[in-house]
């Protein structure tokens, strides 16, 4: 691999995050619009977070016996009542390693 | 303690707990940089100079797999082209700064640090210093995921696979995502992106099934919002 190739991976990528700061101006959105985007992490967050769950190493749908889905289950139900991001993630995790480890 | 301080202090601390899984997602992220042969400073170089976990990764397993240059440089964008939305959104709240503000925030602008200063932004929009949030939440992300690139660097394999790392990226993303569940129309909207998201991984190139499924659901969220102002 070449530094090159590096550099230009750095540049597109601080390009993504860099670019709508620098060109759009404040209040560019009407209301409409940033009802929108206030969905952004709703709408890109399940993208990152299924994938993993759902899918078994080489790809495939695994919906029996998955521990993963009960514990996300779990991990959603206690973040519901708690509203508690930590509480969640140690809820999901804790549960999944009981699945795995104990059951 | 003056308002700067409080905010970036604010900043850190609500990042923090986000980093649970990354440390371990880092040294994993060294270890295999170390396997592949690309040896010690061209992994933290890219810890560095890309700074996005998941697109390293995938340039990483792309190169292990012989694949062009042009292939691995698409995927890193198609990765990393969620940031252009998360700009997108922050802007309202960083676009009367310097631009060398804008050039450092923009740098650190990661899932986390975005995740948790959107919502800060939101709630204290009248904090004339509220991008030291960002600051703060971007370069805590920043410095744990250097410190735990270099740990598995030079240590190797400490954290056991059957711990079941991915999985913990999924339940951080899932905490962050916890007030959604209170709105029906958010849940149609993250049924959508993560129906997608799954459906895709495996048939959409260049690893651009993050962005595909976003854009899918901001089209539902869009379709739904324009429903509910024509009903009033």
């Amino acid at each position: 691999m070449h530094w090159s190739l590096i550099v230009y991976c750095g540049v597109i990528t601080f390009l993504t995050r860099f670019s709508m700061i620098f060109l759009l101006k404040k209040d560019i959105f009407n209301n409409k619009t940033k009802k929108i985007l206030s969905y952004v992490p709703a709408a890109i967050f399940p993208a990152i977070i299924f994938p993993p769950i759902f899918l078994d190493n080489s790809g495939s749908l695994d919906l029996e016996n998955n521990p993963k889905i009960w514990a996300a289950v779990i991990a959603i139900f206690v973040g519901y009542f708690s509203k508690n991001i930590i509480a969640t993630i140690f809820a999901g995790l804790i549960s999944y390693w009981f699945l795995i480890f104990v059951i | 303690m003056n308002n700067k301080l409080k905010t970036l202090a604010k900043g850190i601390v609500d990042v923090s707990p986000l980093m649970i899984p990354v440390f371990p997602f880092g040294i994993i992220y060294g270890v295999i940089g170390m396997e592949l042969g690309i040896g010690p400073y061209m992994t933290l170089g890219l810890s560095i100079i890309i700074f996005g976990g998941a697109s390293q990764i995938v340039l990483l397993q792309l190169f292990s797999g012989g694949a062009s240059s042009l292939v691995i440089f698409s995927s890193v964008g198609a990765v990393n082209s969620r940031h252009l939305l998360y700009g997108a959104v922050l802007s309202e709240h960083l676009s009367t700064l310097k631009l060398t503000w804008k050039i450092i925030l923009s740098y650190v602008m990661v899932d986390q640090a975005f995740a948790v200063s959107n919502t800060y932004f939101k709630n204290n929009r009248k904090n004339e210093n509220k991008h030291f949030h960002l600051l703060g939440a971007g370069f805590t992300c920043w410095t744990i995921w250097q410190i735990s690139t270099i740990l598995g660097i030079v240590l190797g394999s400490v954290v056991p696979e059957e711990l079941g790392l991915s999985f913990t990226i999924s339940l951080t993303f899932l905490a962050l995502l916890i007030n959604d569940f209170r709105k029906f129309k958010n849940i149609i909207v993250m049924s959508v992106s993560g129906i997608v998201a799954t459906i895709g991984f495996n048939s959409i190139p260049f690893k651009a099934y993050i962005i595909v499924a976003a854009l899918s659901a901001l089209a539902v969220a869009a379709l739904l919002t324009l429903m509910n102002s024509k009903e009033k």
